[in-house]
């Protein structure tokens, strides 16, 4: 109990004399308002001076034998639930792993991704989530003040682990925001490549900030942006629903776009999914170049081969690759220097930052009207030059995380563009290790796969696919099948 | 000069350098779990108020994503006065001291006045009622012996990673606690109750 008559009225709490000629009317009013409640309370306090530790009205002394209630303390989610949690997900990540490189089954895939949607999504409302735990992760290293429960950090090791050796499973059919993005996936288009090399900038750019953001204890980005979790708690904020809604209906075209463009977490898997032991692959033997699994994919991350093409000069390739490398370090200074800008903006994210910031702007401007945080602050006697260490280490951490992201992002910019530049030699049809989903949608339309497994027979994907084909070029699916078209 | 078909030869600078970044992955992965694993604990958090920190700003009855609000207050009965006229209970100008709708301060009409003795009378939070306006605390904290006080009710709490109070809470008031210690009671925190209850160590200032 600190000073509760400080509480009473609040206008009059941090007024100077100045104040009080400008805020006349509203002092008036105030006091006119204490004396009445004065008034009030004379008949009912007994003591006139009261010390904030003390009660105000003594104890009762009950003489009918009232026994007081207890105050009744609702448990939260028990220990043992957290840990089922992280046997459901080790369960659902073995099981993804087995259905897509194993079975090769997309039925399976799907069945486990609608049981991810209830029981991740809907059942525990996605809270904590891998994305998430991210930024648990990152306060723990930076803060010695917060240690991550050790629940939460499994959730955060488990799905890169996986993803180091059977790719990235969690996203084909644990995830529940991937889940929910991937039932809506109806006609999907084919987005330019210049397009979705530009948008695969967001994701980098996004784990840059939650992790500045949680390393200074700003915020949690990810979790306070989170689209999907409104429908999964079927409550919410507006703005987050409308968000959410947003990316399911552009879904619909646009596969999972939240995946692709912004999910964080992708990142770090794609950094772990690219060196996958064992990943899944379109075909189960050898790759014949049917092309039939060309249009299968519906996030593009099927890779064609390119050995029959028409090779580019040399000289040509060599001297752009030097540009680039040329242009590298520009990039990498460059994004520097836009991070550094942005730091101070961004600091304004942070409690202490702000409040300092108010409190300054009130200092040099006495006609703002004190804000609840800053009245707040004053009235808990808090040293101010306190508050300003804070505020200014903050912003200094601010500044140093602004230059090395923007520096990383720039890196990764530049490799980007270098990446793309320079193509390897591919015979075969394969997936794009670093970005795949795993999700199996190829597997069936692999012919290899269906006559491996016997069922090379019409209703079958594959067979269709080829049928059609067929139909075409005047020959059998089983000719299709056997590939090496021209 | 390996034998044909040997398995020597097909690892090409380009395979052992992708290796190598594999091992690196692994390796990076291995040490920011093994640091984090150091400084973990084995128990979760949850959200918790702390009510000595608590200035009745009101955001906790707007802010929650849960509807309505997963805090709600609390009657503390060993601090309660069990006045006769309850600031927390009564408008300031009600007309007369009966439970009529026009003289109660609860805008839900979530508190139960029961005769106790005279001139004593309970006071109890229906809180299926409770919207977490924080109201009655205020009128309690400045007029009576503030027995009221917010609380995080864990029944209703979907312990979101990142609270939408807390973000807003002017006064820093928002704490995780271990799931274990899920409330700051206030009577344990209350001078005047002797039964004064440490905050745990490793309670951590709102994200």
């Amino acid at each position: 109990m600190d000073h509760p008559e400080n509480l009473g009225c609040l206008c009059c709490a941090s007024s100077g004399p100045e104040r009080l000629r400008t805020m006349a009317p509203a002092w008036r009013r105030c006091l006119f308002a204490l004396i009445l409640l004065s008034m009030l309370i004379g008949f009912l306090i007994p003591v006139a001076n009261l010390a904030a530790d003390e009660m105000r009205f003594p104890a009762p002394n009950f003489t009918s034998g009232y026994k007081l209630p207890e105050t009744t303390i609702p448990e939260p989610t028990s220990e043992a639930r957290q840990w089922i949690d992280v046997g459901v997900l080790l369960a659902t990540l073995s099981l993804a792993s087995w259905l897509a490189i194993k079975k090769r089954t997309r039925k399976g895939i799907f069945a486990l991704m609608v049981f991810s949607l209830l029981y991740f999504g809907f059942y525990k409302q996605g809270c904590v989530c891998p994305i998430g735990s991210i930024q648990n992760v990152t306060l723990s290293l930076f803060n010695s003040n917060y240690a991550v429960p050790i629940t939460v950090l499994l959730f955060f090791i488990l799905p890169l682990a996986f993803a180091l050796f059977f790719g990235r499973v969690f996203c084909s059919s644990v995830c529940a925001l991937g889940a929910i993005q991937d039932l809506v996936i109806l006609k999907p288009i084919t987005l330019p490549r210049k397009l979705t090399i530009g948008l695969s900038m967001i994701p980098y750019a996004y784990l840059g900030v939650a992790i500045l953001f949680a390393a200074t204890n700003t915020g949690f980005v990810i979790c306070r942006y989170d689209p999907f979790i409104g429908f999964f708690r079927l409550d919410g904020n507006a703005p987050y629903l409308y968000l959410g809604a947003g990316f399911l209906l552009s879904g619909i075209f646009i596969a999972r776009p939240y995946c692709r463009f912004f999910c964080p977490y992708g990142v770090l898997l794609g950094w772990m999914s690219q060196f996958a032991r064992w990943h899944l692959t379109i075909t189960p033997t050898e790759c014949v170049n049917c092309r039939l699994c060309e249009k299968s994919c519906p996030f593009d991350y099927v890779e064609k081969p390119n050995l029959g093409l028409a090779r580019e000069n040399r000289a040509v390739g060599t001297q752009r690759l030097g540009y680039l490398f040329c242009v590298l370090p520009l990039v990498i200074i460059l994004g520097g220097w836009v991070g550094h800008r942005l730091s101070v903006p961004m600091s304004r994210y942070n409690h202490s930052v702000m409040l300092a910031e108010n409190l300054l702007m009130e200092k040099s401007n006495p006609d703002l009207k004190p804000s609840l945080e800053t009245t707040t602050f004053r009235t808990q006697g808090t040293p101010e030059a306190k508050l300003m260490a804070e505020a200014q280490l903050v912003r200094s951490r601010m500044n140093a995380g602004g230059w090395l992201l923007g520096g990383l992002l720039g890196l990764v910019f530049g490799v980007k563009l270098i990446g793309v530049s320079v193509s390897r030699t591919q015979k075969d049809y394969e997936v794009d290790k670093t970005h795949c989903f795993s999700c199996a949608r190829c597997c069936p339309y692999c012919p290899s796969d269906a006559i491996h497994k016997g069922n090379f027979v019409p209703g079958n994907p594959a067979y269709d696919a080829a049928l059609t084909v067929a139909k075409q070029e005047g020959t059998t699916p089983e000719a299709v099948a056997k590939g090496k078209r021209a | 000069m390996p034998a044909p078909g040997s398995k020597i030869n097909t690892l090409n600078r380009f395979e052992f350098i992708r290796q190598g970044l594999g091992r690196v992955a692994a390796f990076g992965l291995g040490v920011v779990g093994g640091v984090t694993a150091f400084g973990a604990r084995k128990k979760n958090t949850v959200w918790q108020i702390d009510p000595m920190k608590c200035t009745q700003c009101g955001h906790c009855a707007t802010a929650c994503v849960v509807t309505p609000s997963a805090v709600k207050c609390v009657q503390s009965y060993p601090i309660c006065g069990y006045c006769r006229l309850c600031f927390g209970y009564f408008q300031p100008n009600a007309p007369e001291l009966t439970s009529a709708a026009e003289n109660q301060l609860c805008p839900t009409g979530a508190i139960e006045r029961k005769f106790v003795e005279d001139p004593y009378w309970e006071y109890n939070i229906k809180e299926d009622l409770c919207i977490g306006c924080s109201k009655c605390v205020k009128a309690c904290e400045m007029f009576g012996n503030a027995s009221f006080y917010l609380q995080v009710r864990h029944d209703r709490c979907v312990n979101c990673n990142d609270c939408s109070i807390a973000r807003q809470c002017p006064s820093d008031a928002w704490v995780r606690l271990p799931a274990s210690e899920a409330y700051l009671l206030k009577h344990m925190l209350h001078p005047a109750t002797q039964l004064k209850m440490e905050l745990p160590q490793w309670t951590t200032p709102k994200t």
